[in-house]
């Protein structure tokens, strides 16, 4: 519990019971409700009543059995959903590798790369994908090198106008996600532990699994579980790469409502990816709540 | 400290690098490298250049740069004023009631920037409201989008804060509105500062939402380092893009000088 709470009535509470927390708990005066009014009527008219919208047009006839039927859709809800997976366990286990580094292995300079990855997370996502174009577009870092070494004129590298280039760029800007839960874990760790274990011979290797692993685990579920719905949620990467091969549910409802003013279809396949995130979220919620994030 | 041997720390150090700087550190250095340059054909970047910049403070540039700032800022306040009391609110609720409320403010962030946008667009394109094609449909947008998390660091600053200040003080007299003005927001400051730099630099960053209603005349930042880019002018795009990550930086710079000072207090 955060709250020093040293007043007399924690003090007088029976051993053993459970404090609440802030503690108005059950009974509210009757005076408070309106004032929760004024929020809730401007999250409903700028946020509630538009979503609601989105529902009933994506009802009208015919709509669901013509997108859920069309290839591109399941094509799309298929890309999306692996590439958020395979994303969320790239930025896990990076994340955790560095995050290791970072806490238990600490070197000069440590705390400004925690710092650099404060101000990282700042930056919008598509910068990713802008630089990934510079070191490893069809012009550019990677591809320049290859040519100067080999005379080849055309590189090795072509990648980021598929799958693979998403990927690259997804978990390149979504670790620091990671990061960030797993240092504040590392920070409260006790180190006595670690050094109790390395003083009867265990080997890092070993420390890691059954020491360190353990107390991570609470911060990579709730840290991964976010990555997990930010991914599938995630436009501006996978517009800039500017690939036709890789169409997400986002892509899709773009393409559909701004290209096609199919919207509709557009409707259709937002409701579905709310579905899909929301149903996440709100299991992202619970694992982070067990995990006093 | 885990790794005791000279050799395993250097070798700890060393897998760091090789993963910290290609992936985390590169990009930002070629953004800024392409940003003054005209060619890149070869390891490096060539034809060294200011012109991106000449450009990139003129016109249209400057114009979405402006845009940009004013939504974010406009954003920003809404935002944190909507947020905060709602957070406000939920923490005088009880358990059930602040439950809700937590989770009808939490909604933003699970859905899709792009459905959000889809929504506003729907919802606004139509009566009894129409703003489709104004600035206002924009900055609706971006309010949805981060009110969310001015109402998440808010109320979790209040779970943070100390009961016996505002107990002290209504016990010594104070009216609700005195305490709230004169104890609870000032003690709330440092985080109330921290959630409007957060919103300001995700507002900045918007793209997903923005491109599916910005009109012609409201053109932000990160949609032209988009066209530029999608035109093929990547240098262009660069330059633009440094200018936007610049800007802010200042503002949260800004924004955590009066944090410091505010915590002291």
């Amino acid at each position: 519990m955060a709250s020093p709470g040293t007043g007399l009535l924690e003090r007088r509470r029976a051993p053993g019971a459970v404090p609440t927390r802030s503690d108005p708990a059950d009974r509210v005066p009757a005076t408070v409700w309106p004032w929760a009014l004024p929020p809730v009527a401007v999250l409903a008219v700028v946020f509630l009543y538009p979503l609601a919208l989105v529902v009933r047009e994506s009802l009208a006839p015919g709509a669901y059995a013509e997108v859920l039927s069309s290839p591109s859709f399941r094509d799309a809800l298929l890309t999306t959903v692996w590439l958020a997976v395979a994303s969320t366990a790239g930025c896990l286990v990076l994340g955790f590798v560095l995050a290791l580094v970072i806490a238990f292995v600490p070197f000069p300079g440590g705390k400004a790369v925690s710092k650099f990855i404060d101000v990282f997370l700042s930056f919008p996502s598509f910068l990713i994908t802008l630089a990934l174009l510079f070191l490893y577009g069809t012009v550019g870092m990677a591809n320049g090198i290859w040519t100067d070494a080999t005379g080849d004129p055309t590189g090795p590298f072509r990648f980021l106008g598929t799958p693979w280039g998403v990927l690259l760029a997804e978990i390149t800007y979504f670790t620091p996600f990671v990061m960030r839960p797993l240092l504040a874990a590392f920070s409260q760790m006790e180190t006595a532990q670690l050094e109790a274990a390395s003083s009867l011979g265990a080997r890092p290797s070993r420390i890691v699994r059954q020491v360190i692993l353990p107390e991570a685990l609470p911060a990579l579920a709730a840290g991964g579980s976010l990555v997990l719905v930010m991914c599938l949620n995630e436009f501006g990467i996978v517009l800039f790469t500017g690939a036709k091969g890789v169409t997400t549910l986002p892509m899709l409802v773009h393409s559909k409502a701004i290209l096609e003013s199919d919207y509709a279809a557009a409707c259709v396949v937002a409701v579905v990816n709310v579905a899909l995130s929301v149903g996440l979220y709100v299991l992202y919620r619970g694992v982070s709540r067990r995990a006093g994030a | 400290m885990l790794v005791h041997s000279r050799t395993g720390r250097w070798t700890a150090w060393s897998l760091f690098a090789v993963l910290f700087v290609p992936l985390f550190a590169l990009p930002l250095l070629v953004i800024l490298a392409a940003s003054f340059s005209t060619h890149w054909s070869g390891a490096f970047p060539s034809g060294p250049t200011t012109a991106h910049y000449t450009a990139a403070v003129r016109g249209e540039s400057l114009q979405a740069l402006t845009t940009s700032l004013v939504t974010a800022v406009t954003a920003s306040v809404v935002a944190l004023t909507v947020g905060t009391w709602a957070a406000l609110a939920a923490a005088a609720l009880g358990r059930k009631g602040k439950r809700v409320l937590d989770a009808l403010f939490m909604l933003p962030v699970a859905v899709p920037s792009v459905v959000v946008g889809l929504a506003v667009l729907v919802a606004f394109s139509q009566p009894p409201v129409l703003l489709n094609g104004t600035r206002w449909i924009v900055i609706i947008a971006h309010t949805v989008l981060v009110t969310a998390f001015a109402h998440q660091s808010v109320s979790a600053a209040l779970r943070r804060l100390d009961p016996m200040y505002e107990q002290a003080a209504a016990s010594l007299g104070a009216r609700p509105s005195y305490v709230l003005l004169r104890v609870k927001l000032p003690l709330l400051l440092p985080s109330l500062t921290a959630a409007a730099g957060l919103c300001f630099a995700l507002s900045m960053g918007e793209l997903s939402a923005t491109v599916m209603l910005y009109p012609p005349d409201w053109t932000p930042l990160p949609v032209l380092v988009f066209t530029a880019t999608d035109r093929g002018s990547l240098f262009t795009g660069s330059a633009l893009a440094v200018v936007l990550m610049t800007a802010t930086l200042l503002v949260l710079l800004a924004v955590s000088r009066i944090r410091t000072k505010a915590s002291y207090r």
